[in-house]
């Protein structure tokens, strides 16, 4: 199965790995079952998504997606990361192989869940601005609510 | 250890031609190129070194010279079996097959296929460590039982089967007894007259021979239908020009085998208890497969909270080749059919990693592998979110 130079370099050097020393949302999506997780930490002022990091349990085409999807919201308003698709994502990455594409989705969800997740913080219903994410029903373990 | 090495460790997907093994195979292609069907010189001396070959892989597995007919691999002598034996005159009208729920793929699809001919298909249930039980086996023989299909040992852990046992079974019960040895062939003590088998698969690209050639074994007697009709070469059992270099390949890569049977044995049990006390070392790993009654250079592990692909592909970052049954590699998105057959979650078949050990592999390579997977696992494990480090 052939990933593109894109794909090999964002899944060797990913870019935002980690957990952010200061964040304000925190969103997570996939399941262990399924073999794939990712969540994403930003750190928003002025509704800017002003710095953005990830950890992902995945395949190669799981860590590209992730980390091309903070390179992408990274400086932008929560409106443009809000339109962010994971055709989009693909496209950056020079493409997915058909049986990887269900990655980039994951990759959009996390970032509409990590938004969801801000807007929760603040008191606002998400669901009317970000829509239902399918896949961030299944939380394993406890995802971080506060910076400790 | 900062140099990059280049470490194969996935002798169990294919393995490299033995240089001795090719030096048999290239005067067929310069000189002695000759058809093995024809009168002259040329012919006849393709003809003989095929009987010599059909000799050297017969003494592998105890069986005489003229019960071994050659094919393009193990897989085509899987589908030979199952389908030959099934629309065989010797089936006497039973339909029943039984075989195992972790066989290779050209065992299950081709038993699939003939599901959907009629027969009837049990998959027998494996334990956590990957054996067939035998008394689990009696308990599945039908009055409609005509063959039993249990691989002598299997690709991913490593597990080699009670062949004997079987074998007793299958001829007490009148059934036929076939074994997928392509995995064991040359390292696994397999005598066919011993173990009661009747027919047996095996392939040239796992025992450091060439690739799209195999063979199976087929006992004096047992006529399953023929599948590749044409010429009829192989006594008319398996038509097609001869491919002479790939038999020779074969026959030679055989003959090694037995010679050096017992050193490399020995060998790669030293080799692979280093690698796996080693990997051991990390936290949250896990061998998988039987203690005792396994390969000797299958290694292969669970390690949490991580996936197997994002590992292999960074171990080959490394230089190092190794493989998984995570679901984002089997192409299904389902973990590997072997590893959800010897009970293991989806969760924990997701961080599988096999490592297997062959004759090109020294101390050295075990060494490298043992400093850079630590590295790699660390490197995974701090990007994961469900690592608790």
């Amino acid at each position: 199965m052939l990933y593109s130079d894109k794909v090999m370099d964002h899944f060797s050097n990913p870019r935002n790995v980690g957990e952010l020393e200061n964040y304000n949302a925190c969103g997570e999506v996939g399941n262990l079952t399924c073999g794939d997780i990712m969540r994403m930490y930003m750190l928003i002022e002025d509704d800017i998504i002003k710095d953005v990091s990830f950890k992902t349990f995945g395949c190669g085409a799981a860590v590209a997606t992730s980390s091309m999807a903070t390179e992408l919201v990274k400086g932008k308003s929560v409106k443009e990361a809000l339109e962010l698709t994971n055709k989009a994502v693909m496209e950056a990455l020079d493409g997915l192989p058909p049986i990887k594409v269900h990655c980039s989705m994951l990759a959009e969800e996390a970032v509409k869940a990590t938004l969801a997740d801000y807007y929760r913080r603040q008191g606002i219903d998400p669901t009317p601005i970000v829509g239902n994410i399918e896949s961030a029903n299944v939380v394993t373990h406890d995802v971080p609510k506060e910076n400790e | 250890m900062d140099e990059k090495r280049f470490v194969y460790a996935d002798n169990a997907a294919t393995t490299r031609v033995d240089p001795r093994v090719l030096d048999k195979m290239l005067p067929y292609f310069e000189t002695g190129y000759g058809n093995a069907s024809q009168l002259y010189k040329l012919g006849r001396d393709a003809a003989m070194a095929l009987e010599e070959a059909r000799k050297n892989v017969a003494a592998v597995i105890g069986a005489q010279p003229k019960e071994i007919y050659f094919t393009s691999g193990g897989t085509e002598s899987d589908n030979f079996t199952l389908r030959g034996m099934a629309h065989s005159k010797q089936a006497r009208g039973r339909r029943h097959i039984i075989t195992t729920t972790i066989e290779h793929p050209a065992i299950l699809r081709t038993c699939e296929a003939l599901e959907k001919e009629g027969f009837s298909v049990t998959y027998l249930n494996v334990d956590n460590y990957g054996m067939v039980h035998v008394d689990e086996l009696e308990k599945a023989i039908t009055p409609d039982t005509f063959l039993v299909s249990v691989m002598a040992a299997n690709n991913e852990v490593g597990t080699i089967n009670p062949l004997k046992e079987i074998g007793a079974l299958c001829r007490e019960k009148g059934v036929y007894f076939h074994t997928d040895a392509v995995q064991a062939f040359g390292t696994v003590d397999i005598d066919v007259n011993e173990m009661n088998i009747d027919l047996l698969s095996l392939s040239g690209h796992k025992i450091n021979g060439p690739k799209g050639v195999g063979a199976i074994y087929i006992r004096a007697g047992v006529l399953p239908e023929t599948q590749i009709t044409g010429g009829g070469q192989e006594k008319k059992r398996r038509s097609g020009t001869e491919n002479i270099p790939g038999i020779v390949g074969l026959g030679e890569a055989a003959r090694l085998k037995l010679l050096e049977h017992d050193e490399e044995v020995a060998r790669l049990r030293h080799l692979s208890r280093k690698l796996i006390d080693g990997v051991l070392q990390i936290p949250a790993t896990r061998l998988t497969g039987h203690p005792t009654q396994r390969l000797p250079g299958t290694c292969s592990f669970t390690i949490d909270a991580l996936e197997g692909e994002s590992l292999v592909l960074l171990l080959d970052n490394y230089g190092i080749c190794g493989s998984t049954g995570s679901a984002c590699s089997t192409g299904s998105l389902e973990p590997s059919h072997v590893l959800t057959g010897i009970g293991l979650p989806a969760e924990v078949a997701h961080g599988s990693l096999r490592l297997s050990l062959g004759r090109f592999n020294d101390e050295a390579d075990v060494d490298y592998i043992l400093a850079c997977l630590p590295k790699v696992v660390d490197r995974l494990r701090s990007m994961s979110p469900v690592w608790k480090g």
